[in-house]
């Protein structure tokens, strides 16, 4: 096609050519980044060849330093060394408190419900921190592939809410990638394990991080991979077991609530040391040092360790009930049981999964890497590499989505384990006589009363023409898209009245504020903000072109001369708005393209539909 | 528009109009579409495919759903039928089913004061999910009469369904609440 002769050094997006695409597991404790290459998912090391990247961020007065260099400083720089920012997502200020164990950062109270970490480069939101992680990735990922990635995949825990999910997307942008779909980690575990294992039937994934827990249940069936029932805790995970390995030694050696900082991360150390080294031996020593520099010699076996940390494995089990209850599946009907997660590697954590489900889980597949692989193989699909690919993925939503009604109520919309995306409205009425406005508080969670669920955002719907208490009848309806993020809208069906938000979750960022910090974001001070925003809008209109042109290659016989000609004219305004400078002029020109294919894109999706209902695959009409 | 969101679920499904489905046929046409119309085919369009998948996938979910579930499917095909309801308003006035609905109800208040409360709660669930099996296969019999009187015995089996439904509702935030506090 004449419209696709672009092909510029460095930004080609050419059909059929590779483009650059990566998964990442963005984990509490470590996170990786994997690429499909020559057919092969597989994570990419670091210059020194370590996989794992710990997700942990020193801010200095000059620098900011990601992974095992900070790590090394945690103890002995604790206020300026952030370790588990994840459990920190998408969370307000009173969530974090309640989260368990003595945090050791300060916090800037600000107008926004964002917390913020005092660090000696300034005040830190969980976001900016996760994105300096996700830019240190993107930045191994580019240099080891040669190119600037074309979108990425980001795995969350499938528990995660939506300000969870939000929050994650959020400094995905940060960092400036194209996040191509937020992606539930056992899905992606599932992915990794059903390719590889050519698995079929009802597969059960335990999902115990450093942070997080998940479990899924999912149906296989011929590369659909149906999430059936998800469950959870999105602040379970091994650094609660190192916890309570620490309150131990602290009872046994006798230090008390308030020692400083350095102290407290260095016990956190030797627990989880203690906890690693109980995989393999059945006791472990301990030798900590004390404030008045004498040492506290101790030993733990693992009998005393699984009875510290049953309590939190039985927490997890629980979940798991009811992902099955959720799933209409028996444990009996659970073909196989997937271990991800560095914490799955305890065996006490094997043997009550074992028992549960009543058979022996999986541990031969790496917990570390599988959900980054799994990204990996989802964003190669999504990136158009492999359009053949028969590999479909449906989820679904882990909390339930409602509506405040009377009395602090909440009135279930959405129930939890709807597959996504969906849409489902519901109709409400003015309980005043010229009521001429309504607030709408969308809620996430189980829980009958609104305090006990998750806010997500508010927003009012004005302009109700004045009526009798009752007349008005007003239609909410939520959507869920692929990546598990809420819309919702408002109407007055009488009148036409609308009003709409993208849930800026209570606790996310404002749309400003993302503005302002990828403006100050270190990315960006070399360059030059209105040039990159119009090499954004041409790679942009590039895709669209490209779009068109391969539906018009496939499909061009559902257009009669005319129709066709405007939708060739608007492309080729496109085309020379994309060869101009001016961002404006190439988006408006997007949007006449929008409008001219609009029958045509309709069209096509009719006849695609009716393809499928008669049993054709398209790929077989190519 | 695309006339995928104005045909009937069944019509969108190429199937026949009727409670008694061929589920695994309805599985293959649910898979087959979900390949189809599912917007990780579109992550490469434009915003105006991506904006159409989304909602052709979010009314194939729900379509899928309804059929799926037999108390859902009956519904939707006594409204297609011309029988309507009215949640707010609809009551049911079989006796002894009312006196059944509140014998479970004093089970379901008393279970938290039990030694054991989660194995409690999950007997009465099994029990719940028994008496709806039941009600179930009387709402296929009557589908099966292919005459107007079942219309609205149907339709009554149906909101009976609902009762059971809310029951198993509050037993399940019963459970979140013993959860929560455990």
């Amino acid at each position: 096609m004449a419209l696709l002769q672009i092909s510029e050094p460095g930004q080609s997006t050419a059909p059929h050519q590779h483009r650059l695409a990566a998964g990442i597991d963005l984990g509490t404790t470590n996170s990786l980044v994997a690429t499909v290459r020559s057919g092969q998912a597989e994570t990419l090391p670091d210059e020194q060849g370590r996989h794992l990247l710990p997700s942990v961020v020193r801010y200095t007065n000059d620098d900011i330093i990601v992974g095992h260099d900070a790590r090394a400083a945690a103890s002995s720089d604790p206020l300026n060394t952030i370790i588990s920012i994840k459990r920190f997502m998408g969370r307000g200020l009173e969530d974090i408190k309640h989260l368990g164990g003595k945090l050791p950062y300060h916090f800037t109270e600000v107008d926004s419900a964002v917390p913020r970490l005092q660090t000696a480069a300034g005040d830190k939101s969980p976001v900016e921190i996760s994105s300096d992680i996700l830019k240190t990735l993107k930045q191994r990922a580019e240099t080891t592939l040669g190119d600037d990635l074309t979108g990425v995949v980001i795995t969350v825990p499938a528990y995660f809410d939506d300000a969870q999910r939000q929050a994650t997307k959020d400094a995905g942008k940060l960092a400036g990638l194209n996040v191509l779909r937020l992606l539930n980690e056992p899905t992606a575990a599932a992915v990794a394990y059903g390719l590889d294992k050519e698995a079929e039937g009802v597969i059960a994934v335990y999902d115990l991080g450093g942070g997080t827990f998940d479990i899924s249940i999912l149906r296989l069936n011929k590369g659909v991979f149906e999430v059936l029932a998800t469950g959870g805790d999105s602040a379970l995970g091994g650094d609660d077991f190192d916890r309570l390995i620490a309150q131990w030694i602290m009872e046994q050696a006798g230090i008390s609530d308030d020692a400083d900082h350095a102290q407290l991360r260095r016990l956190m150390h030797a627990a989880c040391d203690a906890k690693e080294a109980l995989t393999d031996s059945d006791k472990t020593s301990l030798e900590i040092e004390l404030a008045d520099g004498s040492f506290w010699k101790g030993e733990l076996d693992r009998e005393l360790f699984n009875k510290l940390v049953d309590p939190l494995i039985k927490k997890s089990i629980l979940p798991c009930r009811r992902a099955l209850r959720d799933a209409s599946v028996s444990a009996e009907e659970v073909q196989a049981v997937v271990m991800v997660g560095g914490s799955t590697r305890v065996p006490r954590v094997r043997e009550k999964v074992a028992e549960f489900f009543g058979r022996d889980p999986l541990v031969d597949i790496d917990p570390d890497t599988v959900v980054a692989v799994g990204a990996a193989i989802q964003a190669d699909i999504l990136a158009g590499n492999k359009p053949d690919s028969d590999m479909l993925l449906l989820d679904v939503i882990p909390l339930s989505l409602g509506l405040e009604t009377m009395g602090g109520l909440v009135e279930k919309i959405i129930p939890r384990n709807t597959t996504i995306p969906v849409a489902r409205a519901q109709d409400f009425t003015t309980f005043k006589d010229g009521q001429t406005a309504m607030s709408i508080h969308a809620l996430q969670g189980e829980r009958e009363l609104v305090v006990d669920c998750r806010s997500l955002g508010r927003f009012a719907l004005h302009g109700i023409p004045a009526m009798v208490a009752g007349a008005a009848r007003i239609r909410v309806t939520f959507q869920v898209d692929a990546d598990g993020l809420l819309s919702v809208t408002a109407r007055e069906e009488t009148t036409g009245v609308e009003s709409g938000i993208e849930v800026k979750p209570s606790y996310g960022l404002t749309d400003n504020e993302i503005e302002t910090m990828l403006r100050d974001s270190m990315t960006y001070v070399s360059e030059d903000v209105a040039a990159r925003n119009l090499r954004e809008q041409q790679v942009e209109a590039e895709r669209v072109l490209e779009a068109l042109a391969a539906a018009l290659a496939q499909d061009g016989e559902l257009l009669n001369r005319d129709e066709r000609s405007e939708v060739d004219n608007a492309a080729a305004k496109l085309q020379a708005a994309r060869d101009g400078n001016d961002p404006a002029v190439i988006k408006s020109a997007m949007e006449a393209v929008d409008k001219a294919a609009e029958e045509f894109v309709a069209r096509r999706m009719d006849g695609n539909i009716q393809r499928a209902l008669s049993g054709h695959n398209i790929e077989e009409f190519d | 528009m695309s006339q995928f969101l104005t045909q009937n679920f069944f019509e969108l499904f190429d199937i026949p109009l009727s409670f008694d489905i061929d589920l695994p046929k309805l599985e293959i046409q649910y898979r087959d579409l979900q390949r189809t119309l599912h917007p990780d085919r579109f992550a490469n369009a434009s915003d105006q495919e991506r904006r159409i998948s989304v909602q052709n996938t979010a009314q194939l979910n729900e379509a899928f759903q309804t059929l799926k579930s037999a108390p859902l499917r009956a519904r939707y095909l006594l409204q297609l039928k011309g029988i309507e309801f009215d949640d707010e308003k609809d009551t049911t006035f079989d006796p002894a089913f009312l006196m059944e609905q509140m014998e479970l109800r004093e089970k379901l208040a008393d279970i938290k004061q039990t030694a054991d409360p989660m194995t409690e709660l999950a007997d009465f669930l099994q029990d719940i999910s028994k008496l709806n099996m039941a009600m179930v296969s009387e709402l296929a019999t009557l589908f099966s009469n292919d005459n107007d009187e079942y219309l609205n015995e149907a339709k009554q089996v149906v909101q009976k369904i609902r009762f059971l439904n809310k029951l198993q509702q509050e037993a399940e935030e019963l459970e979140e609440d013993l959860l929560a506090s455990y």
